[in-house]
């Protein structure tokens, strides 16, 4: 148990790593100093309170989107269009933000984000029924639904209900009792932070401390078991996506009235599919989301720093965030290595270790 | 009515349709062996990308598509790689595929050629003629002048077909996507099987991007497939992993894309009907119109006694 935990510890730092050192050789061989790109990376994420500042900015909508996944994902669903969920939410969120006269900002925050949480489930519910109730895969329906919302979305803004008229296709801003300003000066950093690891907290807690979130690991585990021990599987499918899609809303939300105050077409930075390998490299944990959102969110917002100080490529920073996956997601490479022992080629004759059965 | 008498849809309809058909014809290869591909979209960017930087460097449009191509297939090989042999979760390493193609080819285009975009020398494919054709009304424009790559669709529509539904290869790598386990005690060898459906996805997700960046243009810009990669897929599941189908499909939802084109600054919103191709496959997978059926260990991973 220990070892596996250990070894649970271990294993998403080791792929990282190893995504890290294919990237190294690709920036050698395309003449960029691997030393010189990590620490701008480095610096341009965390290097100066404006940096970090707009690393949290990103973390916000990659943990948060990125623990319901995990939610989601353990209960053996795969929701792959939570960007789709992620805008939903965004629209409503400005709907009530825009639309409803001033009130105290408590309430009007709260009913935002309330608006953005409860679309955003919505819009997860019907994937969720054909997966229930038709056997519709649950990858293709919310992948399909998440490209429609974005062109729905692109509507909104620029001929829809909620554009303004002018050149530019956006909303309207909202009023000042729906945004959250910024704690830290020069930075867009506001309370939605404490929001969002809060929503992070409840995604834990729904997973480890209740009933649901038992059944939502027992399903993910054994459809079977859940069955035969009288749990309501087609409820279980209905709600693991409806959660996800929840927090994708809540999101939405949040990166409307904590960020960018108003509605615009390029409003997301894809955060709705960076948050699925967020889910990934986090092992499905909610808690371990928090380090995970944290490294993407570095990734994203070290590059664009990057750029600008050192004149290194923004797209780098896809090639290793698409290594990372692609590593985390070919993980058995580390029992293939272990069982043809390819490090003791290396370092001399070793006994092998017995491989370690993943769960999930 | 006007606007479906306009001769210009009908161009576009087809322009639009052939990349969502040969990127769709090449996922159905690989999940008929039992491989999602979701990484058609990153293979196309992938081909579209090295389709130019060789038909600059070689002075050839032809050289340029087979450049493409073996790019197009070297992506396909990392899919097959952490697929198969390493079990990955088949969407989770399409969507790695993805992001990387988004990643080398957009690091690639700026550390190759700097921000000013590709060579303006760079060889395009040859577009043929046919002005017997060009009489039909309304849909004769679109029949008879269009890229080479177009009309070779038709050929590998009905190789592809011919391919899958009455050659030996074809059932056996049917019978690996609806049972490898069957069709490994029958003597096949499954993994050989997959890799050939998965390599001639990128084969023709290679052709489609070929088409995106030197087929009518000749340049390339960053995401230049733009999401037609996962429309082919919906094409696929729409034509119900069928030849005929998925360019059935590819047609209509190039038709969508063509008549939101049109539809710019008449007053009808043309996103809404950007929605439609996602919507109807959702109806379509939902089985509240039809019924689609995937092949049956279609994304499951497939392990080898000996491995355990």
């Amino acid at each position: 148990m220990s070892h596996s935990r250990v070894e649970g510890f271990v294993r998403p730092i080791v792929l990282v790593l190893l995504a890290f050192l294919v990237s190294s050789l690709i920036m050698v061989a395309t003449h960029y100093s691997p030393i010189l790109v990590f620490s701008s990376l480095i610096s341009g994420a965390f290097g100066n309170l404006p940096n970090f500042g707009s690393t949290l900015v990103d973390f916000i909508p990659l943990a948060v989107i990125g623990a319901g996944l995990a939610l989601c994902f353990q209960a053996g669903l795969f929701n792959i269009g939570a960007e789709g969920q992620f805008w939903m939410g965004a629209f409503a969120a400005s709907i009530v933000a825009v639309r409803f006269a001033a009130m105290p900002i408590v309430l009007h925050i709260a009913l935002t984000l309330l608006a953005g949480t409860l679309v955003g489930a919505v819009y997860a519910l019907l994937p969720g029924l054909l997966k229930a109730y038709r056997g519709a895969h649950e990858v293709i329906t919310t992948m399909m639904m998440s490209y429609a919302a974005i062109e729905f979305g692109h509507y909104l803004v620029e001929s829809g209900p909620l554009s303004m008229p002018g050149a530019i296709p956006q909303g309207y801003p909202f009023v000042a009792s729906a945004s959250l300003q910024p704690v830290i000066a020069t930075t867009q950093l506001s309370a939605a932070i404490f929001i969002g690891l809060g929503a992070i907290v409840a995604a834990a807690w729904l997973l480890y401390r209740t009933r649901l979130g038992l059944g939502i690991q027992i399903l993910g585990k054994n459809p079977k078991a859940a069955r035969v021990s009288g749990l309501s599987v087609p409820v279980l499918t209905v709600l693991g996506l409806v959660i996800s899609g929840a927090f994708a809303g809540l999101a939405g939300g949040l990166q409307m009235v904590g960020v960018t105050h108003q509605l615009f077409d390029g409003f997301s930075d894809q955060f709705g599919f960076t948050a699925i390998v967020v889910a990934l490299l986090a092992r499905n944990n909610p808690w371990a989301v928090i380090p995970s959102g944290l490294l993407f969110a570095a990734l994203d917002s070290g590059a664009q720093a990057m750029q600008m100080s050192a004149g290194i490529p923004v797209e780098l920073s896809f090639v290793i965030q698409g290594l990372i996956v692609f590593f985390v997601a070919a993980d058995r490479l580390l029992d293939v290595a272990r069982r043809k022992n390819w490090l003791a080629r290396l370092r001399g004759p070793r006994v092998p270790a017995p491989g370690v059965k993943e769960v999930g | 009515m006007g606007i479906l008498g306009n001769p210009e849809l009908w161009v576009l309809t087809v322009a639009m349709s052939v990349p969502i058909a040969y990127g769709a014809l090449g996922g159905m290869f690989s999940e008929r062996g039992g491989t999602v591909n979701i990484a058609i979209e990153g293979m196309m960017l992938t081909s579209a990308f090295f389709a130019v930087v060789f038909a600059h460097a070689g002075h050839s449009p032809w050289l340029g598509l087979l450049g493409g191509i073996a790019s197009a297939v070297l992506m396909a090989v990392l899919l097959y790689w952490a697929a198969v042999p390493l079990a990955a979760d088949h969407v989770v390493v399409g969507m790695a595929v993805d992001l990387l193609a988004l990643g080398l080819t957009g690091y690639l285009l700026v550390t190759m050629y700097g921000y000013n975009g590709t060579p303006v020398s760079t060889p395009s494919l040859p577009t043929w003629h046919f002005p017997w054709l060009s009489g039909i009304p309304v849909i004769g424009p679109a029949l008879a002048e269009q890229s080479v790559l177009t009309y070779l669709l038709v050929p590998v529509l009905l190789i592809s077909w011919y391919a899958l539904f009455r050659t030996p290869w074809g059932l056996r790598l049917r019978s690996v996507g609806e049972n490898p386990h069957i069709a490994r005690s029958a003597g096949l060898s499954v993994r050989g099987l997959k890799l050939s459906g998965v390599l001639i996805s990128g084969v023709l997700a290679g052709v489609a991007g070929a088409y995106l960046s030197i087929g009518v243009l000749n340049s390339f810009t960053a995401d230049m497939s733009n999401g037609r990669g996962y429309i082919a897929l919906a094409a696929l599941i729409f034509g119900n992993w069928r030849p005929g189908g998925a360019t059935l499909a590819a047609l209509i939802f190039g038709f969508a894309t063509a008549l939101s084109i049109q539809l710019q600054g008449t007053g009808i919103p043309d996103n809404l009907v950007l929605t439609l191709p996602y919507l109807l496959t959702v109806v379509a997978v939902g089985g509240i119109i039809g019924r689609t059926t995937p092949p049956a260990a279609d994304g499951l991973p497939y392990r080898e006694e000996e491995e355990f």
